[in-house]
């Protein structure tokens, strides 16, 4: 499998910088702080990080759907090196999306309209941005619905949601995806509420359209095992930031980040057995004061002095990049029993 | 030729379930207006021994909540038996059977709805005491408490704060502690990890790990996390669509899986090693789980298994045993 794949000319996606603000009662949630990432054609890029670091709202500023109370801040996207935010950019966004970038969401029931019919539901999306007729729609729904691995697609065109099962609602969902020949596909936790041998059908399948269609895909997941299995590269994201990227190999093998140490070492594997999991004391901070500094300082093994200056994300190999003062040193000892027993 | 050490006579289990059923009603009205009724579980057979963990693991609605609740008598078994501490319990009721709660409990999946969100840390931990009569006043446990909660881990300072003042895995300590403080032998603990993030789900195993250690605990732990389910577990035990399809000694089970629906299951279940992750095959069964109520006949992995012959969809394998301690109901294998 070819990794490089981000490297003939721009990117596809591009985001700069990025700072999303929600304006809540609690006070002014900073969701994210900063986020700098890119993506090549057919790559697949793993995004990883515990609940509230920020890997849905990236996803949702790339698809526009940031709403109220929500709000962009600052920092750019730009799709094949052209902005899309501003005026001008939101006008080209309206192009795209949906169309040459396209989105699967975790619930697919809260997705799929309940009470059209899926061959109607696919339909509409064939109608309106490729302009095709009822006829043409309806056949090329079929041909999607086989694509994805649904069989008797002809008859279960004219079936409802909920006679679907939670395997089959979510294919549904990635036929309605790949209807307009996506260039990129931003998958938001795919298979999460999904039973392993179903999930194991569905990236099965995202990872035969990725090499069929050429795709480029984004996966948001805290399954770092669904990571390892499709994704050439992978984001770890933390507290609104993204603290480490790189090729999946070199992550997963050797982790530059405290956190990501720590993250990898807190995960039982089926493979092995160990006495022991790490376990990272404390809870991510509140993102409405952030420290100030490195987010990790509170539950970081190594942290110091010069923690409490905010680390930039660096080089740290020529195709991986960290954000923390001392990466690549081991911040985990062998942990003993909870410091609760005497 | 030396003499083999002669085997430890086996402590006798803490929980003993033999042949048990679980039949739910469905809301759908059968022939003559009868409601309807369907299997949710069929022919339930384990042993859990003192001071250890069953691993239960199944996809959903395979009947793994179920068989915690009949377990604890939360729902009655249409068949079979539960034997706990040696006694009978299967139909125990009144007096004796709050009696007997007190020394099995449950521990939660969803560490935000199981807690009383107008109700205090003591006073959640503190509600187990008072309702089976042990103490009268809050104040009388106050010690008590502020031990439990140093034990799982919570600030001393977290007494008097509501459950919306914690996190997910603090939430999840508050149920441990009340689960705790009527010290019971023997903990049920459904899906007690799954909602919480990979960095605290670690925190909350060691701390089960740790109080099973100290407090010689028994679990029945119940997940649809394979890996989880393997560092925790002394034993495990596969649930298919109602029935238990294999159940061995946990290296054994995951190094030597039997059953070709155990076997599907673990190859289905991916590592954190891209390397690894990309040489392992996956066995992917096509088909779905079969609906509980017009189940197939014979064995209930039929309808997907490769290795099906005629008798497979007649008659339903029994669990049969193949090495020590490892039992698998199955046909061709
Ligand atoms: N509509 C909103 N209003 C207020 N705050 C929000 C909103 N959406 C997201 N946030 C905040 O932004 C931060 C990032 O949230 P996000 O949904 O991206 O997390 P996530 O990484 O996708 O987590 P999860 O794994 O739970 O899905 C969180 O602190 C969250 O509380
Ligand atoms: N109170 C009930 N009345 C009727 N049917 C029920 C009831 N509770 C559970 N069931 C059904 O019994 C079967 C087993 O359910 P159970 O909740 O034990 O599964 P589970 O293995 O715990 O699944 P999950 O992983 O989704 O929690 C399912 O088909 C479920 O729909
Ligand atoms: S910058 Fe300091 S506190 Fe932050 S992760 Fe690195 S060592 Fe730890
Ligand atoms: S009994 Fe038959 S159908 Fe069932 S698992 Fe064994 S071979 Fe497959
Ligand atoms: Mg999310
Ligand atoms: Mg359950």
């Amino acid at each position: 499998m070819s990794v490089s794949a981000n490297s003939t000319g721009t990117p596809l996606l591009e985001v700069e910088k990025l700072k999303v603000e929600f304006d809540t009662r609690r006070g002014l949630v900073q969701g994210l702080r900063g986020v700098t990432l890119s993506i090549g054609r057919g790559e697949t890029l793993g995004v990883v990080g515990e609940s509230g670091s920020g890997k849905s709202v990236t996803a949702q500023a790339v698809m526009g759907l940031i709403d109220l109370p929500g709000r962009i801040a600052s920092g750019d996207i730009r799709w094949k090196g052209r902005s899309l935010l501003g005026s001008d950019g939101e006008r080209y966004a309206r192009d795209i999306r949906g169309k040459e970038v396209a989105m699967v969401f975790q619930d697919p029931m809260t997705s799929l309209n309940p009470v059209l019919k899926i061959g109607t539901q696919i339909g509409e999306v064939l109608e309106r941005h490729l302009g095709m007729t009822r006829a043409q729609a309806r056949n090329r729904a079929e041909e999607l619905l086989a694509a994805v691995g649904i069989s008797a697609p002809g008859r279960r065109l004219d079936q409802y949601p909920h006679e679907f099962s939670g395997g089959m609602r979510q294919r549904v969902m990635i036929a309605m995806a790949i209807a307009c020949e996506p260039e990129l596909l931003i998958a938001d936790e795919p298979t999460t509420a999904l039973d392993v041998t179903i999930q194991a059908q569905i990236l099965e399948l995202l990872a035969e359209l990725q090499q069929s269609l050429g795709l480029s895909v984004v996966l948001i997941t805290h399954d770092l095992g669904v990571v390892a299995g499709l994704c050439h590269r992978v984001a770890v994201m933390y507290a609104g930031q993204i603290i480490e990227t790189g090729l999946a190999e070199d992550v997963f093998e050797r982790p530059a980040h405290p956190y990501t140490q720590g993250l990898l070492r807190s995960t039982p594997r089926l493979d092995e057995v160990s006495d022991r999991l790490v376990s990272i004391e404390g809870t991510p901070p509140n993102l409405v004061t952030p420290p100030e500094g490195c987010s990790f300082q509170q539950r970081c093994p190594l942290s110091g002095e010069a923690c409490r200056k905010a680390p930039k994300l660096e080089h740290i190999r020529p195709d991986a990049e960290a954000a923390c003062w001392r990466p690549s040193v081991p911040a985990w000892a062998t942990p003993l029993m909870s410091p609760t027993f005497p | 030729m030396l003499n083999p050490v002669p085997a430890q006579p086996p402590a006798p289990p803490l929980l003993s379930v033999q042949g048990l059923d679980v039949t739910y009603e469905t809301g759908a009205q059968g022939f003559w207006g009868r409601p309807k009724a369907f299997k949710a579980l069929e022919d339930i057979s384990f042993d859990l021994h003192p001071g250890e963990t069953l691993g239960l693991v199944g996809e959903s609605g395979s009947g793994k909540t179920t068989t915690g609740r009949a377990v604890l008598r939360r729902i009655t078994a249409s068949a079979g038996k539960i034997v706990f501490q040696g006694k009978d319990i299967t139909h125990t009721k009144g007096e004796a059977l709050r009696k007997l709660r007190r020394n099995m409990q449950l521990v939660f999946q969803d560490p935000y709805a199981s807690l009383n969100p107008r109700m205090r840390v003591i006073d959640l931990v503190a509600e187990p005491l008072l309702v089976h009569g042990l103490i009268r006043h809050v104040d009388e446990a106050r010690d008590r408490i502020t031990e439990l909660l140093r034990i799982v881990g919570l600030p001393a300072d977290a007494h008097d704060r509501f459950p919306h003042a914690f996190s997910g895995g603090q939430r999840q300590r508050i149920g441990i502690a009340r689960a705790l403080a009527l010290q019971p032998e023997f903990i049920v603990a459904d899906e007690p990890v799954s909602a919480l993030d990979v960095s605290v789900r670690a925190q909350v195993v060691n701390l089960m790990q740790d109080l099973q250690r100290e407090l010689g605990l028994s679990y029945l732990f119940i997940a649809h996390d394979l890996s989880v389910v393997r560092h925790i577990s002394h034993r495990v035990a596969i649930l298919y669509a109602g029935r238990m399809v294999e159940i061995a000694d946990r290296d054994d089970l995951y190094d030597h899986p039997i059953h070709p629906y155990t076997e599907a299951l673990l190859s289905a279940v991916p590592v954190p090693d891209p390397r690894t992750q990309r040489q392992r095959k996956r066995i992917v069964y096509g088909g779905e789980i079969p609906d509980l109520v017009n189940p197939p006949a014979g064995c209930r992995f039929s309808t997907r298994c490769p290795l099906a012959t005629e008798q497979c969809h007649k008659e339903a394998p029994k669990l049969s045993e193949r090495s020590a301690g490892h039992l698998v109901a199955c046909w061709n294998r």
